[in-house]
């Protein structure tokens, strides 16, 4: 399994293990339709992300639409410096916590 | 099931005949090899049994023929024999034969074998079946691809991509990746140039770039800023594209009156300005989202303007670019992208075949495999050329009319959005004149641009002597402009038929409301950054006449039906 979610106290944490890609469209989407209850925030783990590209892009942005659009409450942490690097040529920063 | 059997032995081929009848099953019998083949290729039966040996063609021979016209149908050969030896049974199946049975046969066997055979051969007519029909929607599929794809080239690529100052790969896959790269001139003779970068892949990235294309492509020929078309384009994008679909993009705009490239990035990598002699000098950062993210109240446009000198070359390209593989996987990445463009620092240098060669050598695969897109843009002196710029159409010649019109532009009008585009529709109502849009537009930008910049806005021309100084007047005058709350610009525009209407001359007369500005060292800034601009405007009319104290200017512009 690429992802791996779970939930702890109103957060759904959302990890994504190798490369975020269009491969796992289907499977991130899951994890958020999925939950159980509605979700107060949402934290997506690139931990152990290797590389992102731009259909991952639009799976984020998918996701900021799904949790609300600009209401949405979504972090992205443990970012690595390349997986950064292409958060921040997209100015995502503007739309998402980013660390 | 129709079945084919060939036996030289009456009796034997008699019996068998009889039991496959009894089956059901519709029977051809043949006496010999030579037999057998010639049925078979009347009648084409769906299973074979053969006898080994026969005289004039035996079955070896006969299963050979037969399995070279079954093609790729499936039409199994079992072979009937009385032989015992390993070698001659295993030669049955080396033959082409499917499977052998040793005479005298059971009969239980042999239909056994024969439903098995009936069963294999249904599910072979299946899969052949769909392999056929994949293969025509297949066909089908990469017919529409080519129409589409000429189509897109047609939209997406036209314009002035094949200006000699320009070189440009696009990436043969463009239509899948989502690609884009457009070129235009503005009636102004300004330059804008726009590459563009879908998410996703194939028909959902394509069809973006359709309204994209005709936005920058319809508002550039208008007379439109950059910032204007920008947020069109961000506009329509929000409302067509699905959530998740997007357009990364870098749009600039190239003013060769004052010798400025504005650019907007949202989403690209970053852009390079390099210098000949000394190598790259700046680089064009994404500080935007890209393009359809944003919904229009929230999108605001901040644009960078920048000197360039002769000679400046500027790179854009897609993310493709610094992803090129090689055969390990690792990326050719932005260190190697520099130092390629770095090597204008010896301005004899090719830099833009220098990397193509560079990205082959990395991949180690021939251009044709390359998936990216990149264009480089050499500032060059030809493009000064209004004149032939122009596009004259071959309507049919309306009489010259005699009109006026005033427009008085005030604050909220000058903050929000530039307004000659407007003024100059009206010039399309009166044929002839039409011909004239490019100089016209350019007389009325440079008048207008002086009316706010030192009129209204009462900004300092000496402060554009420099290349610093030049972008920090950029800078005060986006200032001085959101803090605007009194003045005006009046644009007066009165057109004079000659007398036998073969032509006319056009009245411009531009006020403003400041407090006057030195308009003769305007004109007498020579070579530096501003001033080029009066001199052209002098070029293109028959007089201009600066009054007031700098707050009025006049000009007359002739034109005929030429």
């Amino acid at each position: 399994m690429a992802i791996n979610t779970t939930e702890d106290n109103g957060k759904l944490i959302i990890k994504i293990d190798g490369r975020f890609d269009f491969s796992i469209h289907q499977e991130f989407r899951n994890a958020y339709e999925g939950a159980k209850s509605t979700p107060k925030e949402y934290e997506v783990d690139m931990r152990t992300t290797s590389y992102l590209d731009s259909s991952a892009l639009g799976m984020l942005l998918l996701l900021r639409d799904f949790a609300g659009g600009n209401n949405a409450k979504i972090s992205i942490i443990n970012t690595s410096p390349d997986v950064r690097k292409i958060l921040t040529i997209s100015n995502f920063e503007q739309l998402f916590t980013v660390s | 099931m129709k079945i084919l059997i060939a036996d030289d032995n009456n009796t034997d081929r008699l019996i068998l005949k009889r039991i496959l009848t009894n089956c059901g099953y519709e029977v051809i019998a043949a006496v010999d090899g030579l037999e057998a083949v010639e049925f078979f290729n009347d009648s084409m039966p769906d299973l074979v049994l053969l006898d080994a040996m026969m005289p004039n063609m035996d079955g070896y021979e006969a299963a050979i023929e037969i399995k070279k016209a079954t093609g790729d149908r499936l039409v199994p050969i079992i072979f009937l024999t009385s032989l015992q030896e390993a070698s001659a049974l295993a030669h049955c199946l080396e033959v082409g034969g499917d499977d052998f049975l040793t005479k005298p046969y059971n009969k239980i066997i042999l239909e056994a074998k024969i439903k098995a055979f009936e069963r294999m051969k249904l599910l072979h007519d299946e899969v052949r079946e769909q392999r056929n029909e994949i293969q025509l929607y297949n066909d089908h599929m990469i017919h529409e691809q080519e129409v589409a794809k000429r189509l897109f080239d047609n939209i997406a690529h036209s314009g002035n991509l094949n200006q000699p100052n320009i070189k440009h790969l696009l990436s043969p896959m463009s239509i899948f990746n989502g690609d884009l790269l457009l070129v235009a001139r503005t009636p102004s003779d300004m330059t804008h140039i726009m590459l563009g970068d879908f998410t996703g892949h194939g028909l959902p990235a394509a069809i973006g770039a359709l309204p994209v294309a005709d936005i920058f492509y319809g508002m550039t020929s208008k007379g439109f800023s950059i910032v204007d078309i920008v947020t069109e384009i961000n506009k329509r994008l929000s409302n067509i594209l699905p959530v998740g679909v997007f357009c990364c993009a870098t749009i600039c705009e190239i003013n060769y009156r004052d010798d400025s490239i504005i650019s907007w990035s949202g989403g690209l990598p970053d852009g390079y300005i390099a210098r000949a002699d000394e190598g790259i000098i700046d680089n064009i950062k994404s500080n935007h989202l890209p393009l359809g993210v944003l919904a229009p109240n929230n999108f605001s446009v901040e644009t960078e303007m920048r000197q360039f000198s002769p000679n400046d070359k500027l790179y854009l390209f897609s993310d493709g670019l610094l992803e090129a593989e090689a055969p390990d996987g690792s990326m050719f990445g932005e260190e190697r992208l520099k130092s390629v463009i770095n090597s204008y620092e010896d301005a004899s240098v090719n830099v833009y075949d220098d990397l193509l060669k560079a990205v082959a050598d990395y991949t180690q695969s021939d251009k044709q495999t390359d998936d990216y897109t990149l264009i480089e843009y050499t500032i060059d002196d030809l493009n000064h050329n209004i004149d032939t710029a122009e596009d004259f159409s071959d309507e049919e010649r309306q009489e010259s009319m005699e009109w006026c019109f005033d427009y008085d532009f005030r604050p909220s009008t000058l903050r929000q959005f530039d307004p000659l585009p407007l003024v100059l529709q009206i010039l399309n109502e009166c044929s002839g004149l039409k011909d004239y849009r490019g100089r016209v537009f350019t007389v009325l930008a440079e008048l207008f641009t002086n009316a706010l910049d030192h009129g209204v806005l009462g900004l300092d021309s000496n402060m554009k002597k420099s290349a610093e100084g030049f972008a920090k007047f950029y800078l005060a005058k986006k200032d001085a402009l959101d803090l605007l709350e009194d003045g005006f610009i009046k644009i007066r525009m009165e057109h004079l038929p000659d007398n036998e209407s073969k032509g006319g001359a056009l009245h411009i007369r531009i006020q403003n409301s400041g407090d006057g500005f030195d308009y003769s060292q305007l004109k007498a800034a020579d070579n530096s950054f501003s001033g080029r601009g009066l001199a052209l405007v002098q070029s293109l009319c028959k007089s201009m006449e600066y009054s007031d104290n700098g707050k009025q200017v006049d000009v007359i512009f002739d034109w005929d039906y030429s």
